[in-house]
């Protein structure tokens, strides 16, 4: 009765433990609205060591200095853009989950687009076809 | 015929591209700085804090930047050939010591012996931000003038540095 209980709990448990071990509980300044654009910025930049992750939510070093990095830059009163930039130019597009829109990222950002007028295209040929096919059956049939 | 060969060629084209990029090592990201000016450093000395070692201290010549720590289980496996390397008096090597303890670190020279013409002390890793640094071991070759002409990450071994390193060391010399 007690291990049944025990194990019931487990994954409560489990859920309680996570939001403890959140990276960066302080905040980074004072002023709220630059710790908004902080936490905007860093809940975009790649934490290249553990990639699916952004360095908002990894605690590996490296990340940890990116994040000291981007308090420097923001508390010198560097831009949004500024700090994108020198991300960039040192570890590249990868680095941002939302690649800048330039020519060489260009391509990924058209893709979806071109699939999409694809597809649409597609469907409408093909239904085009189903609907005359099918008039010509009733046709028949009748 | 054309209604069965379309599907077969879309798939076709599919197989290809989604082949090239589950082939490709995602962890593998081409260095920004290539063919670019190298960043440059200036930290103390790991074996001596008083004095300083950086990017000043090679202009000129063709050199190796190497980022290694003693908690990089790479570094221990590239450092023989460093110390080959080393020998060899092909070229310098510089080492950036990143995020590590100067205890542990002195002890690694100590024991493994020295490759570096010197190593900077890289303690909170900011030097390695500014490279672009993500895992170690990271090798950067620089050219005299100063150019990235080659990064590779990962452990160097005598194969990768006949393969990648030495053709580009004739064009800058």
């Amino acid at each position: 009765m007690i291990r049944k209980l025990l194990l019931a709990t487990l994954p409560g448990l489990l859920l309680v433990a996570v939001p403890a071990a959140a990276i960066d509980s302080g905040k980074a300044f004072e002023d709220p609205e630059l710790q908004a654009r902080y936490e905007n910025i860093i809940a975009q930049v790649r934490c290249l060591k553990c990639q699916n992750q952004s360095i908002k939510d990894s605690n590996v070093f490296l990340a940890s200095d990116l994040r000291r990095e981007i308090r420097r830059l923001l508390s010198e009163g560097k831009s949004d853009q500024e700090v994108f930039d020198f991300l960039v130019e040192r570890y590249g597009e990868f680095a941002l989950y939302s690649p800048r829109k330039s020519g060489k990222t260009l391509v990924l950002w058209l893709t979806p687009f071109i699939l999409l007028v694809a597809g649409v295209f597609v469907g409408y040929s093909v239904i085009r076809k189903r609907m005359s096919m099918s008039f010509d059956d009733e046709a028949l049939t009748e | 015929m054309l209604r069965y060969l379309t599907p077969l060629f879309v798939i076709g084209i599919l197989v290809v591209v989604f082949s090239i990029g589950l082939l490709r090592d995602p962890s593998e990201l081409p260095s920004t700085f290539i063919d670019r000016a190298a960043p440059t450093f200036d930290l103390p000395r790991l074996k001596n804090p008083e004095a300083r070692v950086g990017s000043s201290d090679y202009a000129g010549e063709a050199v190796l930047v190497n980022v290694w720590a003693t908690w990089c289980v790479g570094c221990r496996e590239e450092h023989p050939f460093l110390m080959d390397l080393a020998e060899s008096g092909d070229i310098p090597i510089y080492g950036i010591n990143w995020r590590d303890r100067r205890p542990d670190a002195l002890r690694w020279l100590d024991r493994y012996g020295d490759p570096y013409v010197a190593s900077g002390f890289d303690e909170d890793g900011r030097v390695a931000v500014d490279w672009g640094v993500y895992g170690a071991p990271e090798t950067f070759l620089i050219s005299g003038d100063g150019i990235v002409l080659h990064k590779h990450l990962g452990p160097l071994s005598e194969a990768i540095w006949l393969e990648d390193f030495v053709p580009l060391l004739g064009d800058s010399s």
